[in-house]
């Protein structure tokens, strides 16, 4: 690290800290111990900002700002669990819940699924919005794999991880809106993938059911969680 | 070239026009186009020649004309004859009156209110040159802004004469240009660019397309000045593939200006070079937000990425860059001809100068207008717009498109700004007005938007991406009349959700039109979810017996 790097006084939920000038405040909120929920953020990858858990309310500004992507600030007042927050996190919850079908009780990775503790995280009792229960395929042509797209929530986990870890980019998404797919190469079957490298970061990267390997039963896809911070570690270490 | 050279030019082709009597311009901007007015054009042609007129009449195509409900458009000597709804068939007519008394039956009053009320800015070329000739533009102080900006003012003053004119962003957003200018000014970067936004989406807008199919140069000589007072050598034009005549004519143009010495390297002989590209959207809405715009451009998928930071520091390719809109760029260079203090007498406190509409929806004169900020929307409405088809009652009008919202008719006296436009719940948005009579259901016209958003949005963010969905399907429910006073409280939650928790506007905003049309014609909801019915008599509800058990 440069040594002309500044370092930045903030507060986050009434505690002083500090920062270095590129350090985001969900970074920095971390490293104090501050708990700050996400979906599609993971250490290793580059930010995405789109599963907006992380959001938090900054004194003066009126937008609520997704806390992964927003560099600190010298005198920046962050407050990451006002009742608001709070508030709109579960609805937001209860949004990924309605859009697909999770249901925990026939998922491979009930029990170890982040979607599902973070419903109890944030203390969602039930899902007030209506289901939309749309039809979806799960891809089971891979041998090692299946992409199951009812338990996606499109978090891009999975895209990132393959294009910017692996180098592969077989993964991508399709389509729009509530249509998004993840997709594998030109969309076709994953079986048929030849860029795929059978490497199966993405399934351990990606927080639900939707990537699970193969022959898992219910409540048996454990993810390696420390797969990724092990691969950046290393490869830091080796640069 | 020298000014000299370029009015010389601008001269010779004023003379060569004035060298005819008769100069009879026919509109070839797209409402027209496909009124058939290309044949019209060519039959007038034929007429002057088999009449034997060709030594005083002269036809020509020209920009749009503004009262596109009357298309197709001709005019005579701009404005001392115009035709509306003119066939080729009427084309004998019209050449055999030219010396004698206008034709009755075609005749539309150049003095009706429609015309009289505008004040045009951004437009003041449309209509009276032919868009695809360079010498008309010069003939009319075309690029002369260019020019004096480059030879006689330092970029700061650039600036410094949009801070005094007062110009806000077209856009929608209403960001004063000249802040913007001057932050991507500031900005450090090795290289800098300019965009000029012109992926125009919402129902019911034309204003853009009319502009870039009308007055190409002019948004060109725009992007110019703005290049050389950021200090920008790269310019692209980002436009919806669904305006295929706008992108032939700015093609046109900028291979003119390349010509011409315009664009390119050291422009009209100065240090300064700029260059224009033109990059094709898609069709999809969502890239009209600029940091969407600016991944399209980069090759990636369109979407939007959180501000800060915003493009101004870190934009296309991680420089520095402008966006402005189509509007905005069209207004630099009268700015910079007429000054800053011309430009900041019109309008309101907040809202200076002109804002282009277009009309649309049901009323008697739908097209394209300008009018000075501060104008009421009775005015708009009844004045210029020529009030509503068929005098039916008026219901609302609805700005912004799915951004924006729906007015009543009790905010009919309100003045149209920035300001008045957000405080009743809607926006001035990129200049888009639908007007509705009493025979539109206001539940239908919020299902319509969010249908809209629905199908728009980019699937990035959950809130936008599901909740537009499920309003979709609440709305749906309601008029169907099929809801309760639940889904009602659920559409009202997801609003605020939604508002609130979204990435980008798109998501931000896509709850406008359903929560000004709740604000005031609750009624109508609740008639939908109460009692079965729809008041205007569009939804189709169906009534179930009671089953008898």
């Amino acid at each position: 690290m440069s040594s002309s790097v500044k370092i930045k006084t903030l507060t986050i939920d009434e505690r002083q800290v500090g920062a270095r000038e590129d350090q985001t405040i969900l970074d920095v909120a971390r490293e104090n111990g501050i708990k700050i929920p996400t979906l599609c953020s993971l250490k290793g990858l580059s930010a995405y900002g789109g599963c907006r858990m992380c959001i938090v309310e900054i004194a003066g500004t009126p937008k609520l700002l997704p806390s992964c992507m927003t560099t600190v600030e010298e005198g920046m007042v962050v407050t990451t669990n006002s009742d608001r927050i709070k508030k709109y996190r579960r609805s937001l919850l209860e949004l990924y819940f309605s859009e697909r079908n999770h249901v925990c009780s026939v998922c491979a990775t009930n029990g170890y699924c982040e979607l599902q503790s973070m419903a109890q995280e944030v203390e969602m009792t039930h899902v007030h919005f209506p289901y939309m229960y749309p039809q979806l395929d799960i891809d089971a042509t891979h041998e090692r794999f299946i992409l199951d797209h009812n338990r996606c929530i499109s978090c891009t986990r999975c895209v990132r991880v393959c294009d910017e870890i692996e180098g592969a980019h077989t993964l991508d998404i399709k389509d729009r809106g509530i249509d998004i797919r993840v997709i594998t190469d030109l969309d076709h079957p994953w079986g048929e993938s030849e860029t795929c490298t059978q490497c199966g970061k993405c399934v351990h990267v990606c927080p639900t059911g939707a990537l699970i390997e193969r022959g898992k039963s219910v409540g048996e896809m454990s993810k390696r969680k420390q797969l990724l911070p092990y691969l950046t570690k290393m490869r830091e270490a080796h640069e | 070239m020298t000014p000299e050279e370029f009015k010389k030019i601008g001269e010779t082709h004023q003379k060569k026009r004035e060298a005819f009597k008769y100069n009879i311009n026919v509109c070839t901007a797209a409402a027209c186009v496909s009124l058939q007015s290309e044949k019209v054009k060519d039959e007038l042609a034929s007429q002057v020649k088999e009449q034997g007129k060709k030594e005083s009449c002269r036809i020509s195509g020209t920009g749009c004309l503004g009262l596109c409900a009357s298309g197709p458009l001709v005019t005579i000597n701009n404005g001392q004859a115009l035709y509306g709804g003119v066939k080729p068939g009427d084309a004998a007519d019209i050449v055999k009156s030219i010396d004698k008394k206008p034709v009755k039956r075609l005749e539309i009053p150049a003095d009706m209110p429609f015309f009289a009320r505008q004040t045009k800015i951004a437009l003041e070329h449309c209509g009276n040159t032919d868009p695809e000739v360079l010498g008309d533009y010069l003939a009319l102080e075309g690029y002369e802004a260019l020019y004096n900006c480059l030879t006689t003012m330092q970029p700061v003053e650039v600036i410094d004469t949009m801070v005094k004119s007062g110009l806000r962003g077209r856009g929608g957003g209403g960001y004063p240009v000249g802040l913007k200018w001057s932050t991507v000014h500031k900005a450090v970067g090795t290289k800098k660019f300019v965009i000029c936004n012109a992926d125009e989406g919402d129902p019911g807008a034309f204003m853009d397309r009319s502009m870039l199919e009308s007055d190409p140069h002019s948004i060109v000589e725009g992007m110019a000045i703005a290049g050389y007072a950021v200090g920008a050598t790269h310019g692209y034009v980002y436009i919806r593939g669904e305006y295929p005549l706008a992108i032939k004519r700015l093609k046109a143009a900028i291979k003119q200006a390349e010509r011409q010495g315009f664009l390119g390297k050291n422009i009209c002989g100065t240090p300064f070079s700029f260059d224009v590209e033109i990059r094709l959207g898609a069709g999809a809405f969502v890239c009209g937000e600029e940091t969407a715009l600016i991944a399209s451009i980069e090759g990636k998928r369109g979407t939007p990425r959180p501000r800060p930071p915003y493009p101004a520091q870190y934009g296309l390719w991680g420089f520095p860059t402008l966006i402005n809109n189509v509007e905005t760029f069209a207004n630099i260079s009268p700015i910079v001809r007429k000054g800053a203090d011309y430009y900041a007498s019109i309008g309101t406190e907040r809202s200076k100068g002109t804002k282009v509409f277009a009309l649309a929806g049901s009323i008697n004169n739908t097209g394209l207008i300008e009018v000075p900020m501060g104008i009421t929307l009775r005015e708009i409405v009844f004045e210029i717009g020529g009030g509503i088809i068929g005098g039916k009652k008026f219901k609302a009008v609805q700005t912004g498109g799915p951004s924006g919202g729906c007015i009543p008719d009790e905010y009919l006296d309100m003045k149209v700004d920035y300001e008045s436009l957000a405080q009743v719940g809607s926006i001035m948005g990129s200049g888009g007005m639908i007007v509705m009579d009493e025979t539109s259901c206001m539940v239908d016209v919020a299902k319509y938007f969010m249908d809209f958003c629905r199908s728009e949005s980019c699937g990035k963010c959950a809130p936008c991406r599901v909740g537009t969905a499920q309003m979709y399907n609440l709305l749906n429910l309601i008029s169907e009349g099929k809801a309760t006073m639940h889904d009602m409280e659920l559409l009202e939650e997801l609003c605020d959700v939604v508002r609130n928790t979204s990435l980008c506007g798109l998501g931000q905003t896509a709850a406008n039109p359903v929560l000004s049309t709740i604000r005031f014609f609750r009624d109508e909801y609740l008639a939908h979810i109460k009692d079965k019915k729809c008041p205007a008599g569009v939804c189709v509800i169906e009534h179930k017996e009671e089953a008898v058990l």
